[in-house]
């Protein structure tokens, strides 16, 4: 029997979660608002309502260069999401379809190197990268974003292959369907889904990683998280700029973040809270 | 029915990832763990040699260090304290019924998906600047006088604006166990003539314990290593003041290039880890065995 649920109470949690829910969006929702007020506006106190200019937005990408970045963040992020799937996705297939004694732990394993501090590693990364001529090269920071996340990616895809039935797979070997018939007509299909969501979450955090990207850059592989901390020594009043560039920065990752919230719980529990 | 053959394809289609995060993590580690014992620096290289345990006496002899750890501590421990209590009260009332609740849920999770540096920037420029941040026109408005966050209130600075990153995600981990809970066991709970408290205290808590461990977990293993935020708005001061360990070692390394401290700095950095890692493992591999 479904609780008969009074108006009033539905009132009062409705308007308490959206008082709430707004405090906690204002940052973001104070940025965009500021992103369409001129510098003198900006400053001049609290102000919800903008005078819509859009001369911030303009002239983040005349004086500064907005486009490069932001590519090199696309780039980056999709870049390095599509090699951690290549190399992820044979190793999760074979531990969730053929697991061996090892398979726990070399999963575990996995789990450990992320949890290695980055700073930890932070000065011989450097002088590797020096020495082989990758510090501020595309490629060499997509390999790094690429490490970072491959024990997530291999996690995730690894939880998600397990739940397709092998039973299915017996069938199919049953009906005499050979092994490339076996991938390409069963499991693809089924996989999908997950790797799609693996592919979302990756692209999210690759997008958003905030060490390697600065520390590993300086103009040329610079990605937006770069480019945003740039900001951070002021040369005169820039708080429509910032918030031109900030907005730009995370409109398309809020987006897909919106999208991929059941596979953010998922992800980064490592399929222990669903 | 594993044949040979299988099994070696198994181990073929393994091997890509388990070399590269063994070659990745072991590798620079290892070089870390040998500058730990040296004297090197790139910009007077005279010097350089074996130093034995001395540049670990000299980084944990330095004031800076002890600050850098309680910072550590603070920032952790105090984040954990904001997002696990809020984010309980928090999922528990997105979890009521009430209109768009989509939305709700769309906005609360919004900060988590702020890239660092933009999340740090917009809170010290625009929330927290003692002249044109939200809060002093607050304060003003009030007739009070606007507080310099990062100037007198470093750390509770930075503690809100992390705390603020990560709200979102302790909210949706435990409004999404919330909402597994059996509606059944609920109805049965309050039929029996349960109260709202007794069944959050015996029905609701025991049921996200699992989600709430593994929230602190995951949790800890990013704020130990809190950067760019440090980074873009106090730069580790005033001084020392909200200088954290991973911060420390960055301007040992690439700012006063003392490796052989930095490198003793990082060992500890992963001491520290592993130490939560271990509890991180046990929690996660429960999950594994079922």
């Amino acid at each position: 029997m479904a609780r008969a649920v009074s108006t009033q109470h539905k009132t009062i949690a409705t308007a308490a979660a959206w008082i709430v829910a707004l405090l906690i969006f204002f940052p973001i929702l104070y940025t965009i608002i500021t992103s369409f007020k001129s510098e003198q506006e900006a400053i001049q106190g609290f102000n919800l309502f903008p005078s819509g200019t859009t001369e911030s937005y303009i002239a983040v990408e005349a004086q500064r260069g907005y486009f490069k970045f932001f590519l090199n963040s696309v780039f980056l992020s999709v870049g390095s999401t599509i090699l951690a799937l290549l190399v992820a996705i044979p190793a999760a297939w074979s531990m969730a379809f053929s697991p061996g004694k090892w398979t726990k732990d070399i999963l575990m394993w996995m789990l450990s190197t992320k949890m290695m501090p980055a700073v930890a590693v932070l000065f011989p990364i450097y002088l590797i990268f020096r020495d082989t001529g990758l510090l501020d090269s595309r490629i060499g920071l997509m390999v790094m974003l690429m490490l970072i996340n491959l024990p997530i990616v291999v996690w995730m895809l690894y939880t998600y292959f397990r739940e397709i039935p092998g039973e299915i797979l017996e069938a199919a070997r049953m009906d005499g369907a050979s092994l490339w018939n076996e991938i390409v007509y069963v499991l693809t299909p089924m996989a999908v889904p997950g790797i799609a969501s693996t592919m979302l979450l990756n692209i999210i955090l690759a997008w958003n990683e905030a060490f390697w990207t600065i520390r590993l850059t300086t103009t040329e592989a610079a990605p937006l998280t770069a480019f945003i901390s740039s900001f951070s020594s002021p040369q005169g009043l820039f708080w429509a700029k910032l918030s031109a560039a900030s907005t730009l920065a995370i409109a398309p990752i809020l987006i897909m973040g919106w999208f991929s919230q059941k596979q953010l719980v998922r992800g980064l529990t490592f399929g222990a809270v669903k | 029915m594993a044949t040979q053959q299988t099994r070696s394809l198994a181990r073929f289609m393994i091997a890509p990832s388990v070399v590269l995060l063994f070659v990745w993590m072991i590798v620079p580690l290892a070089f870390t763990l040998w500058f730990s014992f040296q004297q090197y620096n790139p910009l007077n290289p005279i010097r350089d040699g074996f130093v034995g345990f001395s540049n670990y006496a000299l980084f944990y002899s330095n004031p800076a260090f002890l600050q850098s750890i309680l910072n550590t501590l603070i920032l952790v421990a105090s984040v954990l304290l904001i997002t696990v209590i809020g984010g309980i009260l928090l999922a528990l009332l997105i979890d009521q019924p009430m209109w768009g609740q989509g939305i709700v849920r769309i906005l609360v999770i919004s900060p988590f998906f702020v890239m660092p540096p933009v999340a740090a920037l917009v809170w010290k420029n625009m929330i927290m600047h003692p002249q044109y941040g939200v809060f002093a026109d607050i304060a003003r408005f009030f007739g009070g006088q606007p507080i310099d966050w990062f100037g007198q209130y470093p750390m509770p600075a930075i503690i809100i604006i992390v705390a603020w990153q990560w709200l979102p995600f302790a909210t949706l981990i435990l409004l999404t166990s919330l909402q597994s809970l059996d509606a059944e066991q609920k109805e049965a709970a309050e039929m029996d003539g349960a109260g709202f408290i007794s069944r959050f205290i015996y029905l609701t808590l025991p049921h996200m314990s699992r989600a709430i461990t593994v929230v602190i977990l995951i949790q800890t293993i990013f704020l130990l290593s809190v950067y760019a935020e440090i980074l873009v708005t106090t730069n580790g001061g005033p001084g020392y003041a909200s200088t954290n360990l991973p911060f420390l070692v960055y301007q040992k390394a690439l700012l006063e290039f003392k490796i052989g401290q930095a490198s003793a700095g990082g060992i500890l950095a992963v001491i520290l880890a592993n130490i939560v890692a271990f509890f991180a493992m046990r929690a996660v591999g429960k999950n594994l065995d079922k």
